[in-house]
């Protein structure tokens, strides 16, 4: 990370540690489990270019794993974290290694195609509750301190949220993440450079359905249950909505993006009913139409025409 | 009575005939895609919306206007085809410079709109839709019945799928249409009018879609979900048929709808994901698809 995106950084976890005094934490929680599932995809659409319309799945698996190992298996909370991120990953890599081997259009189609797959297995799986949830998941303790108050818990999900956004950063500035990007940019150039390109991109994507399988994961914690939601196609697309909202390929763009999109549902759930999905697409198209740089984006750019410099 | 594999073979026949009618849905609406892929270049995500337009609009035209069944399957396609229309020139026309993937996402933005508008209008719960007094009754075909209203489906789909082909292989209009997908610019050298042609290919392609809304309308609840988890399957049979040919998606999507309604006889578990499946053993033996090209 270079020396303005580190002081935006630390000053932005200063505020997280705070958040809590003025905000409700469960709402803050959430945001930062989206931020972190958008985070991760943006790793895949901003950094390599490739368009998964299949993330929820990850989401849900973790999810739904972490929920089992918690409640059933009754392992320590960690390691219930870790068992759905594994999961996920996996899972990444199973439906990464099959998604490869198209491109562009397919890739998303594909992705989309399996992601559906894996929703009809939770759907009909005995150990998910199918339509109802896995319900009543157990949050447990961390070195001592009871997960069951809401202000502990918060400062786990900081934590996890601060590091992995930091993991994310480190891979995005590493030789391998300048790899990313120049597949991203050309990749018939990336291939004849001698690139495998191919482990490249599963490597990505592997990375991208582990964290964001961390976020499902987390999530399951933060609410104590797991539902089919996380798995349907509509979280898939609502990922897609808040990297493109804050701005894909920018550091923070799918942290505004989640923070915009979180709260808009969250005030608007009980005033409109369910023109909230009209409104999610009324976004969608706008964005596409005359907001294709996201709000960071366009306000970087903005930035750079006023001040006439580059500002990170 | 007479058994295959243990099951009885009117039971058979039942579920050939409804794999054949999904079949005739994933056909048409594959068909509807191609058709746009290779002129826009764009995969049209609001394929299911404007399909379950074309069935609610069925709906809404006997329920609160009087008019029958087969006045709106002439009649639903056009409306939906307007609206494809109007969203190719308002919205899509001005994505095609950039990367093809802002069409997709223009697409998806889009079918949530259209889809929560109606769930908004109308509520989940389908909707009832009787079949029309011609086609209801069952012919009886000796080893087993055949519901006239699903032969219809068939009949009909095949003969939109045929007469597409027709129209874009041996017209002097297809012709230009395959001129324009293969070089635009050199068509447009030559004096015709693409932007238009691309005009006119989106509403066809989505006025199929909103063509197999009005037959699925009597067959299936209308509701406002119906598209969009339809719409998920047919992106796997077109990823498994590729989008080269045109009678290879109406091939593909037949063969995976038989496919699907023999999973429900021997293995009903299976029956929502076997397409899915099959796209993934494709993608490992045939990445391009059956009848795909590799680039």
């Amino acid at each position: 990370m270079n020396r303005r995106v580190t002081v935006a950084y630390l000053f932005g976890l200063g505020l997280l540690l705070l958040a809590p005094m003025f905000i409700y934490p469960i709402l803050v929680m959430k945001v930062l489990c989206f931020a972190l599932f958008a985070c991760a995809f943006n790793l895949l659409l901003g950094y390599t270019g490739l368009l998964s319309f299949g993330h929820a799945a990850f989401l849900g698996t973790a999810g739904y794993v972490t929920g089992h190992a918690l409640k059933v298996w009754e392992l320590p909370t960690l390691l219930g974290l870790l068992v759905g991120t594994g999961a996920a990953a996996l899972l990444g890599w199973v439906i990464g290694s099959l998604a490869i081997r198209r491109q562009g259009i397919y890739f998303a189609m594909v992705t989309l195609a399996l992601a559906q797959m894996v929703f009809f297995f939770f759907l009909q799986a005995p150990f998910t509750g199918g339509e109802d949830g896995l319900q009543g998941v157990p949050r447990g303790t961390l070195f001592g301190l009871d997960l069951a108050d809401d202000i502990n818990l918060y400062y786990l999900v900081v934590a996890i949220f601060a590091g992995s956004f930091w993991l994310i950063q480190r891979a995005i500035h590493s030789p391998f993440g300048q790899i990313l990007k120049a597949i991203r940019e050309n990749e018939p150039r990336a291939i004849s450079l001698g690139y495998d390109v191919a482990k490249y991109k599963l490597l990505a994507f592997v990375l991208s359905a582990g964290l964001a399988g961390l976020a499902g994961a987390t999530k399951t914690l933060v609410f104590k249950f797991a539902t089919l939601t996380d798995a349907h196609w509509h979280t898939s697309g609502e990922v897609v909505l808040m990297t493109l909202l804050g701005g894909m390929g920018t550091v923070f763009g799918p942290l505004v993006g989640a923070t915009v999109i979180v709260t808009l549902q969250n005030e608007l759930a009980d005033k409109v009913g369910s023109l909230v999905t009209v409104i999610m697409g009324a976004i969608f198209v706008i964005c596409v139409l005359a907001f294709r740089r996201g709000i960071v984006g366009e306000s970087l750019a903005l930035y750079k025409r006023v001040i006439g410099q580059k500002p990170l | 009575m007479t058994e295959i594999f243990g099951v009885p073979i009117q039971a058979l026949f039942g579920q050939l005939m409804l794999g054949l009618v999904n079949g005739s849905f994933y056909a048409v609406l594959s068909l509807g895609l191609a058709v746009i892929f290779g002129m826009l270049n764009i995969i049209n995500f609001s394929h299911g919306a404007l399909y379950m337009t074309g069935a609610m609009l069925t709906w809404i035209g006997l329920e609160y206007l009087g008019i029958g069944y087969w006045w709106m399957l002439v009649l639903a396609p056009i409306c939906v085809g307007i609206i494809g229309i109007a969203i190719e020139r308002l919205m899509l026309q001005w994505l095609y410079k950039l990367d093809h993937l802002y069409g997709l996402l223009l697409t998806f933005g889009l079918a949530l709109m259209i889809e929560g508008l109606f769930r908004d209008l109308y509520g989940v719960a389908g909707q009832p839709y009787s079949i029309p007094e011609e086609l209801s009754g069952a012919f009886n075909l000796g080893f087993m019945f055949l519901p006239k209203y699903r032969a219809w489906i068939i009949v009909a789909s095949l003969s939109v799928c045929l007469a597409t082909w027709y129209v874009i292989e041996k017209t002097r209009l297809g012709a230009y249409l395959r001129a324009a997908t293969e070089n635009p610019k050199l068509t447009q050298a030559f004096g015709i009018n693409v932007p238009l042609m691309v005009m006119l290919t989106y509403g066809f392609g989505v006025g199929l879609a909103g063509f197999a809304g009005v037959l699925a309308a009597p067959a299936t609840q209308i509701g406002p979900l119906m598209g969009s988890n339809l719409i998920i399957v047919v992106f796997a049979v077109v990823v498994i048929g590729g989008m080269g040919s045109i009678l290879g998606s109406v091939v593909t999507g037949l063969g995976l709808g038989i496919i699907e309604g023999m999973t429900k006889v021997f293995w009903p578990e299976a029956s929502a994901t076997v397409v899915f499946m099959i796209m993934a053993v494709v993608l490992m033996i045939r990445p391009a698809g059956l009848f795909g090209r590799e680039k």
